[in-house]
């Protein structure tokens, strides 16, 4: 079980429900092929530094899980089909990367409770 | 007859301009991994065009400079950095 991370944008005229539905389309297709989702961030609105399908901004979102590697082409194929997504990526997270990952997870939480 | 007062160097004198030793900001410092996600840190290895900038005037070790170039390349498909801008800094 491999771990990866997912940065997707979102178009930005969607509305609020809009975005927690396509980001709950995600997050079931990947519990559905036996993944573990490890963590999630919402960036929110955000401003693209060049313009995506003549849009400036979008919704950014971060899903970062476990799964086997047959299961990532028919995610991607899932993002390819869904039109709310403008753009996706998916890394695998390697030895110094899940290290990094884990203190970043710390540090926000930390933050979070700060506030 | 060329006078005789001029003197010719021979060899061209080396001035030291640059810092007397570059150092790999990332050995020095630690960090292992370089992570796509945060542009601010990212910036600082990108000229204002958003070019990176060559090992030999940031003096990154060729280890580091790749995962950088891989990283900047991540972060600019994700829009993070611009593929071309003109007054990033």
């Amino acid at each position: 079980m491999t771990t990866y991370e997912t940065v997707f944008i979102m178009n930005p005229v969607l509305s609020e429900d809009q975005v927690k539905e396509t980001v709950k389309k995600f997050v079931d297709h990947i519990k559905s092929n036996k993944g573990k989702i490890t963590n999630e961030e919402n960036w929110g609105l955000k401003k693209l530094k060049y313009t995506i399908q003549k849009k400036k901004t979008g919704f950014y979102y971060l899903i970062e899980f476990q799964a086997d590697g047959q299961m990532i082409n028919d995610f991607e194929v899932e993002f390819k089909r869904d039109e709310r997504v403008i753009r996706w990526q998916t890394v695998k997270l390697e030895k110094f990367a899940l290290a990094y990952a884990d203190r970043r997870k710390k540090k926000l939480s930390t933050n979070a409770k700060a506030e | 007859m060329g006078n005789k007062t001029d003197i010719k160097y021979l060899s061209p004198v080396d001035i030291e301009l640059r810092q007397q030793n570059k150092y790999c900001r990332f050995k020095k410092m630690g960090i292992d991994y370089i992570d796509y996600k945060d542009p601010e840190f990212l910036m600082r290895f990108l000229n204002e065009q958003g070019k990176i900038l060559p090992r030999r005037i940031t003096g990154n070790s060729l280890k580091f400079q790749r995962r950088l170039a891989t990283a900047v390349k991540r972060a600019r498909q994700i829009a993070l950095l611009p593929y071309v801008a003109d007054n990033l800094k």
